[in-house]
């Protein structure tokens, strides 16, 4: 069961209450460093590919329209101007203010921007946020190009820009909410809040197939045997059987066969009934006020 | 036996309503609050408090962990959506010209007299520098900007600048509102870092506004270049004094929190110049009209001081007119 116990207390420490004004607590989870990044590289994506379809629809606009001379051609310019200048600073912007609160990246990846207070997202939060971009990215990346560009390489120079960039770029890195810059100054942080279907219950006999769940379950366990595990490895397990892949149900039937001294039975089937006898267990000790984190837990 | 059904009932009973709940954010999300029928919009809040129930009951009696995550990510969905921002786009900008952005440049008044004033002993000092010696106009002013402005070329090659327009009329203009908009942010955004590169930015702009002073005035073309330079040049450095102030702000709260704490201070610095950024950026789309435009099709130094000096005025009674509150 090596392998999924690692996933005991995942991201624990990127847990932060948000408290309604009903009372509940909604315990949001920040996003971590690598969704930020991927969220990013495909919004620079999604730029870059706008920036080409502009480029290509202009430069059809501009052979057609080559015949009319200057003014044609001045008015193509300034809108390839805007357009680059628009699509810099307000294509975070804009699509941070709609109801999604997310960039294009952010949504493909599952995060959103979200008001440290858990107040409404404003858009003053917004343009501080994306404004401070600016030099935490496009500056460096502008400067290092131009240099290129201009005299070579000047090696302090690059130097230079690299670190400042790394400064910037590794900054969430040494913050435990893992802020940027200008994330500290909107007073944002970004969420990790993917949506989610709700499937079956897997607290029932499963449909497909009643001939595996032919022995009555309950019955069969002692209250001992089922006392063995506490609520994280019962849901460990549910994570098994939702994912339903043989190598590890089978892992997994032989570790609690092992453990409660059972033998026999179709492994799935096995997990099944002893799923739903501990759960049942456990929920009725949680009507009594009894909730055991694991199996540590006495 | 019925402790196993309960969990299972609970589900069974409340499921319709999370999946309506789930239907009205989908929507909403995708298409804008007003596509919601009114049924829905009504029966919104209180599915969320419905859903928000259900979790708390999920989180104390249901061990299925699927159905307590689900609960959350439809919980908070519903909670930034119901908590969010409803007013339209246009009723947003709306107030942010009527009274949000006037009421922020005049919260930074403090900040744009002290950049003003550094944009002033800039200028001064680019003047005098470059009027004692020359050779300092190179180091003020980069060769892009300077073209073939500077103490090699004749008085009439100088006088020709002020007056001949360059081919591309409006590209230019572009190009210049695309330019100094970028300038400003990083005037702004710079101000973090204790404000000092946002006071080098500032006195950098004024001396080479000096230098240029110095170098046509020597050539007594100082009034010409008056009338040049101020007919966009009050709304652009105006622009960029405010840029430089939002900065300042930023810089000051991170350096003198006050009772707060660093970060909440710096937060909230930071929030109040956005309001003055977002419009700057809007003088500068003004600024740039006015160079690109204005400029080169009005040659006349009288009408240039005179649209010069009214935008100044306008700019000035926009910002700093008292004016009665907001009813409530």
């Amino acid at each position: 069961m090596a392998e999924i116990v690692l996933r005991r207390g995942e991201g624990a420490e990127r847990q932060r209450s948000l408290v309604t004004p009903e009372g509940v607590d909604l315990s949001l989870k920040l996003a971590d460093a690598g969704q930020r990044v991927s969220a990013f590289l495909i919004d620079l994506m999604a730029m870059l590919a706008m920036l080409i379809g502009m480029a290509i629809l202009l430069f059809v606009l501009l052979l057609l329209l080559v015949r009319f001379g200057q003014p044609a051609i001045e008015a193509i310019l300034i809108v390839a101007l805007l357009g680059f200048f628009l699509l810099r600073n307000f294509y975070f912007i804009l699509l941070e203010m709609g109801p999604r609160a997310a960039t294009f990246g952010k949504r493909a990846v599952g995060l959103r921007v979200v008001a440290r207070s858990g107040e409404r997202l404003t858009a003053d939060r917004v343009i501080v946020r994306n404004m401070v971009r600016e030099i935490e990215f496009y500056l460096p990346v502008s400067f290092l190009l131009y240099n290129e560009a201009e005299s070579g390489s000047d090696v302090a120079l690059t130097l230079a820009g690299i670190v400042w960039t790394g400064l910037f770029l590794l900054f969430p890195l040494f913050n435990k909410d893992r802020m940027r810059v200008g994330d500290l100054l909107a007073g944002t942080w970004v969420i990790s809040a993917p949506r989610r279907n709700l499937s079956i219950d897997m607290f029932q006999p499963a449909p497909a197939a009643p001939a595996l769940a032919e022995p009555e379950p309950a019955a069969q366990f002692s209250d001992a045997q089922l006392d063995v595990y506490g609520v994280f490895e019962l849901q460990t397990l549910e994570q098994v059987l939702r994912e339903g892949r043989y190598d590890k149900v089978a892992t997994v039937a032989d570790a609690i066969r092992a453990k409660i001294g059972w033998e026999g039975g179709d492994d799935f089937a096995f997990l099944r009934a002893y799923y739903d006898a501990a759960r049942a267990r456990m929920e009725r000790g949680l009507l009594f006020g009894k909730r055991r984190a694991d199996k540590h837990d006495r | 036996m019925t402790a196993r059904g309960d969990s299972r009932r609970f589900r069974a009973a409340r499921e319709g309503e999370w999946r309506r709940l789930e239907d009205i954010l989908n929507q909403a999300e995708k298409r804008s609050v007003r596509k919601l029928s009114d049924e829905d919009l009504l029966a919104l809040p209180i599915l969320y408090r419905g859903a928000l129930s259900s979790l708390s009951v999920a989180r104390e009696t249901s061990l299925d962990h699927e159905l307590v995550t689900y609960l959350e990510s439809l919980c908070s969905r519903a909670y930034f959506f119901v908590y969010g921002v409803r007013t339209s786009a246009s009723k947003r900008l709306g107030d942010f010209f009527k009274s949000d952005w006037p009421a922020a440049v005049r919260g930074l008044w403090r900040e744009t007299l002290a950049s003003l004033l550094l944009t002033f002993i800039g200028a001064l000092t680019g003047y005098l520098l470059v009027l004692g010696d020359p050779s300092w106009f190179g180091s003020f002013v980069p060769e892009g900007l300077a073209g073939d402005r500077d103490f090699g070329a004749s008085t009439e090659r100088l006088r020709s600048t002020l007056y001949d327009s360059p081919g591309f009329l409006s590209t230019f203009a572009t190009y210049l509102f695309t330019h100094n908009s970028q300038v400003s942010i990083f005037a702004f955004a710079l101000g973090f870092a204790f404000g000092i590169p946002t006071v080098l930015l500032l006195l950098y702009n004024g001396l080479t506004l000096g230098a240029f002073i110095a170098l046509f005035s020597s050539r007594g073309l100082g009034m010409e270049l008056g009338g040049w330079l101020i007919i966009h040049g009050t709304t652009e450095i105006f622009a960029i004094v405010l840029a430089g102030a939002a900065g300042f702000r930023i810089g000051w709260s991170v350096v003198f929190p006050g009772d707060r704490t660093r970060l909440a201070a710096a937060t909230e610095g930071g929030r109040a110049a956005a309001l003055v950024m977002g419009g700057v950026i809007v003088m500068l789309l003004t600024a740039g009209l006015l160079e690109g435009f204005g400029r080169q099709l009005i040659n006349s130094d009288g009408t240039r001081y005179a649209i010069g000096l009214t935008m100044l005025f306008l700019w000035c009674v926009y910002f700093y007119l008292p004016r009665r509150p907001a009813n409530g």
